[in-house]
């Protein structure tokens, strides 16, 4: 109880104060902007049921981008991870590339894909997977690697096969991991769709969000964000659960 | 690296049931600079059980892992019924790491019929040939136990069952109590002692506890600080009997055990 309860409070303490601040028009005269630039918590509530069919619409179209772009990154990842503990050639190959990878800014090859793969969805896709892959692979092969060597022995004495060793103790040991890593690329999945929108898109929760930046519909701006949010946690909430059934020994 | 089946039907069914003899000749093994292992020479009869002693950090687990089959020594000649390969060694000989190493994710009897599943029977006969054990070896009543929910000797009965059912002619045992305290420690020793006797099987236990190994062994080899050699030998002073206790207090018992003790002592210089 107490974990929810307490940050739900401070949640709608935090709301309350802003609520206060905005429709007072504190907010408004501390910042020196008009009173339509500093939405108030029920404006931006307002917003979001008058929006919700255009929100509905374009959450959607964000949602199978992550889920997509995440399903890759898992694929990817773990292929990678396995690759990476089976070769130690490959590992010594791959390992620093993988890590340079993540030195590179999203926005900067954002538009360079879209440039290459057009405005559907795939550069998005592209673009998640790309910065959810790394902590999914690192996880996994940090996974792979937290096997007993004693183990491997005693598997090995016991007639086990190579693939049997993969399937019988080092996946196992490897898998709570791989969910460590998923719950990170859920988290940060969300600022990877919006930075691949916003390099070119015709539709999507940070494509909404370019366009009312452009005509300062902030109120809607703060609607979509909280959208967005949702959708984080939800797939947040799906991976723990999925994570309680699959390792379930833990 | 896997025995093929070819090599597991090779093993006698007669060496299944009662163990199979065993010959190093001038083992030698070291890692880089550092000599493990200096000239070994050790027969091992057909069913006897032979314990290792030495001080820790000699080069006895490696040695064990060399029996096994897991490394080839640098010199010499292991061989298991005259096959002197690695791989011939691996099919015939069952190695019993020092912890547990239960795998969390299965059940009690889905980790003793661990080997059963490896060498291709399916999940429902593999359990059934360890429940059998199960019940034998006073583990009923605990097939679906998870690991976590065992106490540390019923999961060392858990590990010692997954070696004994895959049915090797040999068990290489590396230091399987030294996590235990000491009255389980008792307890574990005479369970083996019995488990042995039923089951009988060419047994190699790595130990550095003297008594232990003078009451589970026909033979107790003492061996020297790294690099590791023989320093003296000893026969059991009483055969193996379920009464620890008893054993482990005769007059002769106490002798053996100050002389293996003093070789101990003066191979650890």
């Amino acid at each position: 109880m107490r974990r929810w309860v307490l940050p739900a409070i401070l949640l709608a303490g935090l709301i309350g104060l802003w609520q206060v601040a905005a429709s007072t028009g504190a907010l408004k005269d501390a910042l020196n902007l008009q009173s339509f630039l500093v939405p108030s918590p029920a404006e931006v509530a307002e917003s979001l049921w008058e929006n919700r069919a255009l929100l509905a619409e374009n959450a959607w179209v964000t949602l199978r981008e992550m889920v997509f772009g995440i399903l890759a990154a898992v694929v990817v990842g773990v292929g990678f991870a396995v690759g990476m503990h089976r070769w130690q050639v490959m590992r010594d190959a791959a390992y620093p590339l993988i890590v340079a990878s993540q030195t590179i800014p999203v926005l900067v090859i954002a538009p360079i894909l879209t440039v290459w793969f057009g405005y559907g969805i795939a550069p998005k896709v592209v673009i998640i997977a790309l910065v959810c892959f790394f902590p999914l692979t690192i996880n996994a092969l940090d996974g792979l690697r937290a096997v007993e060597p004693e183990a491997v022995k005693m598997m090995r004495s016991l007639d086990a096969s190579r693939w049997q060793l993969f399937r019988r103790v080092e996946a196992p040991t490897a898998l709570p991991h791989l969910f460590t890593g998923a719950k990170i690329a859920v988290v940060i999945a969300p600022i990877g769709a919006v930075f691949a929108e916003w390099a070119g898109s015709s539709a999507g929760l940070g494509h909404l969000i370019q366009s009312d930046t452009a005509n300062f519909e902030v109120a809607r701006q703060f609607a979509t964000v909280a959208v967005l949010s949702a959708l984080a946690l939800a797939l947040m909430a799906l991976t723990v659960l999925a994570e309680r059934r699959v390792v379930g020994w833990r | 690296m896997k025995p093929q089946l070819a090599d597991l039907e090779q093993i006698s069914s007669s060496a299944r049931n009662t163990g199979s003899e065993l010959s190093l000749r001038g083992v030698s093994h070291s890692y880089g600079e550092l000599a493990t292992l200096a000239a070994i020479d050790l027969q091992v009869e057909a069913g006897e059980v032979v314990g290792l002693v030495g001080p820790s950090g000699c080069g006895k687990s490696t040695l064990l892992e060399l029996i096994c089959g897991l490394r080839e020594p640098d010199g010499g000649e292991i061989a298991i019924e005259g096959n002197a390969g690695a791989r011939d060694r691996l099919a015939r000989c069952a190695f019993m790491p020092q912890r547990d190493l239960l795998l969390p994710w299965y059940s009690a009897i889905d980790n003793a019929a661990l080997a059963l599943r490896n060498q291709g029977m399916r999940r429902e006969p593999a359990r059934a040939a360890a429940r059998d054990l199960f019940e034998r070896f006073g583990l009923g009543g605990f097939e679906t136990a998870r690991p976590a929910e065992l106490s540390g000797g019923m999961r060392q009965r858990v590990a010692f069952l997954r070696t004994l059912i895959a049915g090797k002619p040999l068990l290489a045992l590396d230091e399987p109590f030294a996590a235990l305290d000491a009255i389980t420690r008792g307890q574990m020793q005479e369970w083996l002692a019995t488990a042995v006797r039923t089951d009988p099987r060419t047994v190699v236990l790595v130990t550095h506890d003297v008594e232990e190994a003078l009451y589970l062994c026909d033979r107790v080899v003492v061996l020297s600080a790294r690099p590791a050699r023989i320093v003296a030998e000893y026969s059991a002073p009483v055969r193996r009997t379920e009464k620890r206790d008893a054993a482990v207090t005769g007059a002769e018992f106490a002798a053996t055990r100050e002389k293996a003790l003093q070789s101990l002592r003066e191979g650890s210089r």
